[in-house]
């Protein structure tokens, strides 16, 4: 190991420091030139190693003012993570009194800075990956970044195989063209892979390009699972009945997270503790629905130490470093190894003393997750995902930000995104269909030429049409879609958070719901805000976001079955758990090591079938397509279907009597192209594509106020679309991205080959012990086939039946109406209507959970 | 495809389940809002929607006219999607509805967003139509109508309760004065009949017919929330 040269030698040891060898590792590659990835435990220090090699060579050779300033920049998928190392780095350099100046670029940061930093650039600009796309896309970004020495991407974990990520590996690739000689650093935590980082970082896409620092170890964490007190729920993933245990936790702990997994989640869980609150604990919410006002006050309180706990979403997986987080819970099942890990170390910073957590399943199959999950972590077993190829609707909006940049000729574009690792196999046809899909829509018909966004010149360069045009990518930059989301506003008060459209156009004057944290009563609809005022009577209800909707990925399953395989392995089990299987044993009976285990029961006016595969969730997924499909066939009338990790679950109007038939292998001869086409995944995938690419927009110039009306529903475009140009590029990214949803066909193969002859088809009068669990998981998808029809005959039979059947109904209703008076409370609802169940008055067709859709 | 046959103001009409009101006594085929060329609208705004939005309407229309063979169209207004819309049909479609509407008497009622004759069309441009005891517009007129009134403007649509949930469909609403048309064109989406844009218009109630594959369905509505909440206040005590 080498020495830090002064002045930063002395600066450690002035607090005590050595430096670490993954620190100095990191400035041999940055003094050789080279990029480098470093791979390290929370806690290690990781954020001054990335760091470090830019304020000794900025110490050594300052860049005064002016372009060319700008030295390093650093690029982190949180605004706030940005925000705090800024923060954070300003510490030595004022310590020091060193000649750097440091800054930061993000959404927030108002057009006068953003404007004085174009001419004069700091020597450190902190970002996120749209605000560099942004920069990138300025007609001055060739001198601003001609100086660039080196890019620090931070949380690149979090970043690489999501389209945000895409976005950056593309807008790095630009980067590289405009300052050559820039090296580049990877800020990772502990991965499975850490191969497909290494290339996602490497000016050349290959990952031999890149250094790799590897920092073994750091304490293994302590974890342990908690149970309810009282009864040990069935299913449900709130977790709500070990609130007692959860707020004890938080008293014998000093700071804790309490994270969770969904926004709802959050909600009911805060209220719960809340209302076991006898010592007045300061116990706050963190979640992405509620106002960044709102959010960083409690970031700043628990930094400042007046927090007891925080319970948080996602919104806390990553950054901020908070150094007295003695404790976390995870409340519901971990879902990932790596995710647990991550959570797990935002308690403790320091590498070489263990963190501490607490699990928290929330039903009985979670306790058998919880147990899998404590002996994969003990396994040191990590997960993690394949690389995936980069989303072509984040290549459309790449092209069209170059060209708003400068011209380009399409040879020179394609080969530098080709650079980029994401993009390494992109086939020229693809890139060209992106290109013209970008100058006016690619369309065969080619009826867009005179509305054309770009132009090519005699040379064959790119042009962009005008600033209109510029102007409007700016505004939609982006790769997160969200929902259509309307402001919560208290009467006469301050904004609380967002939920979804949907969620409101269900509400009527008077309901209540929770949000932030309390009980808020919903008065009326004003423009895009919902007017609430504080209180509210009855069960209040839980606004959830689509996002929460999707299913989380488990890598545990095969571990789950060998549980539940093994008998002897239940000692593991708390006792209510043993019980539930040998209930499942009793009522079924529990899947066999070789068979495969097939329920089916009515529930809910619906036939369910239930088929415990263990194959994950892709296969399932897939299964689902085909099992649906062979339903349709025998008639069943299938509706819908859920894939878990464990289980594939069917719904249907009509019993499914042939099981076995189900599931024979020629199912795979079935022609599923067409059914896969309707299917609410590739509507779900084409809405998301269709968006990011330009064709929905967030936003429009002008018409900031109301963007509902400026949208157009993407199912009635996807729809058109397939009719009359099915190979069009948006279509084939759709179906290129939805293949990363499923598995392949193969492996459903070697499944249905090894359960022929071994089906146990249990027909039975309720849903079964292990089937719960599934039935309320997220993540359903329709079938729109032909028993939506079926079903509305059958309603409107019974509704005929109730009425009378009236052939001339207009007259006799005219008659009776005419001579009644209208009571309030008497008629205020449909016959037909029961309970909650009424028409929701949203303005566009759309799915939402617990209605079949259609048009 | 099975019509459901309406009385309105002594007419016999029938609903055919393509979202089309005919019209027999008079040979009358009558479409809502077809939004022909919203495609391009989109376009020159610079999102490239597809550009099939009318060659697929035209389609729908084509087999709509050869079923019922009439010797009249109306259609209601907001034909298309924008006043320069029909300036911007491509040739080949352009074609394609002149030879549609040969032979036929057209009547283009002007809408909202096609408040001018579409240039270069066969076919008379009104304001509004009136024939014995039905009047056709392009958005329904508030209070009562005498004697009857058919109208689109609104897209309804409406979600009937099945026992696996609700169905989404675009839908007729009917009552023994109005009847309001589904929205035909191929980018059309709904509003809900329950809205208080739609139900004010129906304040005794209405039917609703949602559109079916081969039949439509029908259920009441009840009476409009706010006239209840008013019947309510004049008949509480005090």
């Amino acid at each position: 190991m080498g020495t830090l040269p002064e002045p930063f030698a002395a600066w450690f040891a002035g607090r005590g420091w050595t430096p670490r060898a993954h620190q100095m590792a990191l400035l041999r590659a940055a003094e050789a030139g080279e990029s480098a990835l470093l791979v390290a435990p929370t806690g290690g220090g990781k954020t001054l190693a990335g760091f470090l090699p830019s304020l000794i060579e900025l110490t050594g050779r300052p860049r005064p003012g002016g372009p060319g300033a700008l030295h390093t920049l650093y690029v982190s998928p949180l605004k706030a993570l940005a925000v705090d190392i800024a923060r954070n780095l300003l510490a030595p350099v004022e310590e020091l009194d060193l000649p750097i100046r440091i800054e930061t670029r993000t959404g927030d940061t108002p057009q006068n800075r953003r404007a004085r930093q174009k001419e004069d650039p700091p020597n450190l600009l902190l970002t996120t990956p749209e605000s560099l796309v942004l920069l990138l896309s300025q007609p001055e970004a060739g001198p601003f970044f001609a100086g660039l020495g080196a890019v620090v991407v931070d949380e690149i974990h979090a970043l690489a195989g999501t389209k945000r990520g895409d976005q950056l590996a593309l807008g790095l690739s630009r980067l590289g063209t405009l300052a050559p000689a820039a090296r580049r650093v990877g800020l990772s935590a502990t991965v499975a892979h850490p191969e497909p980082l290494r290339a996602f970082l490497s000016p050349t896409g290959r990952p031999d390009d890149v250094r790799l620092v590897q920092v073994r170890g750091g304490a293994a964490p302590e974890l342990s699972v908690q149970l309810p007190a009282g009864r040990l729920p069935w299913g449900g993933h709130m977790g709500l009945a070990s609130a007692p245990e959860i707020y004890r936790q938080i008293r014998e702990a000093r700071v804790t997270i309490v994270f969770v997994n969904t926004r709802a989640q959050a909600e009911l869980v805060f209220q719960a503790l809340w209302r076991l609150n006898d010592d007045n604990l300061a116990i706050a919410l963190h979640h992405g629905s509620l106002t960044v006002e709102q959010r960083r006050k409690v970031e700043a309180a628990m930094a400042a130490g007046k927090l007891r706990a925080v319970v948080a979403t996602a919104s806390l997986d990553l950054g901020i470093d908070w150094g007295d987080v003695d404790q976390v819970i995870q409340v519901g099942a971990p879902k990932g190894v790596a995710r647990l890990l991550q959570r797990v170390g935002r308690a403790n910073h320091r590498m070489d003393e263990p963190s501490r957590a607490v699990l928290v399943p929330a039903n009985r199959f979670e306790v058998i997750e919880c147990a899998a999950a404590l002996e994969a972590v003990r396994h040191e077993e990590l997960d993690g995902d394949p690389p995936r190829p980069g989303g072509l609707d984040v290549l459309a909006q790449h092209v069209l930000a170059m060209a708003c940049h400068a011209p380009f000729h399409p040879d020179a574009l394609y080969a530098e995104v080709m650079r980029a690792a994401p993009y390494a196999g992109l086939t020229r046809r693809d890139f060209d269909d992106v290109l013209r899909f970008v100058e006016d829509g690619g369309y065969a018909l080619r009826v867009y030429d005179r509305f054309r966004k770009l132009f090519r010149d005699s040379e064959g360069m790119v042009h962009v049409r005008d600033q209109r045009v510029a102007r409007q990518l700016r505004m939609n930059l982006g790769t997160i879609v969200e929902s259509p989301m309307l402001k919560v506003r208290l009467r006469g008060g301050p904004v609380l958070g967002e939920v979804e459209e949907w969620f409101v156009s269900t509400l009527l004057p008077g309901d209540s719901f929770l949000f932030a944290g309390q009980t808020l009563r919903f008065e009326a609809l004003d423009a895009m805000t919902a007017i609430v005022t504080r209180g509210g009577e009855g069960d209040p209800r839980v606004p959830t976001y689509a996002g929460a909707r999707l299913p989380l990925s488990t890598w545990l399953a095969a571990r789950v079955r060998e549980i539940l395989h093994e008998p002897r392995k239940w000692r593991l089990l708390p006792a209510p758990v043993q019980e539930w299987l040998r209930l499942q044993r009793k009522r079924s009976m529990l899947p066999e090591k070789d068979g495969l285990l097939i329920e089916t029961f009515p529930r809910g006016g619906r036939w369910f079938l239930v088929a415990y595969c263990f194959e994950g969730r892709l296969a399932h997924q897939t299964l689902g397509m085909l099992v649906t499909k062979r339903m349709e066939r025998a008639g069943y009338g299938p509706l819908g279907y859920l894939a878990t990790d464990y289980v594939l679950a069917a719904w249907s109007a009509f019993e499914p009597t042939e099981v076995e038939s189900l599931f024979e292998e020629d199912i795979l001869g079935e022609d599923l192209e067409e059914w896969m086409a309707e299917s609410s995944m590739l509507r779900r995938t084409f809405r998301n594509i269709a968006t990011i690419a330009g064709l929905i927009e967030k936003n429009h110039p002008g018409h900031e106020k109301r963007p509902r009306q400026m949208t157009m529903n993407a199912d009635l475009i996807y729809d058109v679309l397939r009719k009359h140009e099915p190979d069009h590029i948006l279509l084939r990214a759709t179906r290129q991205e939805a293949a990363g949803g499923l598995t392949d066909v193969a492996r459903i193969g070697l499944l249905l080959a090894r359960a022929r002859g071994r089906i146990r088809h249990m027909r039975l009068d309720r849903v079964s012990p292990l089937a719960v669990p599934a039935l309320i998981e997220e993540g359903r998808e329709w079938v729109a086939g032909g028993a939506e029809d079926a079903l509305l005959a059958e309603a409107a039979a019974l509704v005929e039946e109730v009425t009378g059947g009236e052939e001339i109904f207009a007259e006799t209703l005219a008659a009776v109406t005419e001579g009644v008076r209208v009571r309030a409370g008497v008629v205020d609802k449909p016959r037909h209507s029961k309970g909650r169940e009424r028409p929701r008055r949203s303005r566009f067709i759309r799915s939402a959970p617990g209605s079949v859709t259609g048009a | 495809m099975t019509p459901a046959p309406l009385h309105v103001a002594g007419e016999r009409l029938m609903l055919d389940p393509a979202g089309l009101l005919l019209w027999p006594a008079r040979r009358t085929l009558v479409v809502g809002d077809l939004h022909l060329e919203k495609g391009s609208h989109f376009a020159q705004g610079g999102r490239f929607v597809p550009p099939y939005d009318t060659r697929e309407t035209l389609d729908r229309l084509q087999l709509a006219l050869r079923r019922w063979r009439p010797a009249r169209l109306i259609a209601l207004g907001d034909s298309f999607h924008d006043a320069a819309g029909a300036g911007r049909l491509p040739a080949q479609d352009a074609q394609f509805l002149h030879r549609l509407l040969a032979g036929m008497e057209m009547l283009w009622v002007l809408g909202n967003h096609d408040p001018v004759p579409p240039e270069g069309l066969p076919g008379t441009a009104v304001e509004e139509f009136r024939d014995g005891p039905l009047t056709f517009r392009h958005e329904a007129r508030r209070g009562p109508v005498k004697p009857a009134e058919i109208s689109g403007h609104f897209h309804p649509k409406a979600t009937m309760p099945t026992r696996c949930g609700g169905v989404t469909r675009p839908c007729f609403v009917a009552d023994a004065w109005r009847v309001m048309l589904p929205a035909f064109g191929a980018y059309t989406g709904g509003l809900d009949a329950g809205d208080p844009a739609i139900a004010g218009l129906f304040p005794r109630g209405a039917r609703v017919f949602l559109l079916g594959k081969d039949r439509l369905y029908s259920m009441p509505v009840a009476p409009s929330r706010a006239r209840l909440v008013a019947a309510a206040g004049a008949a509480g005590p005090g």
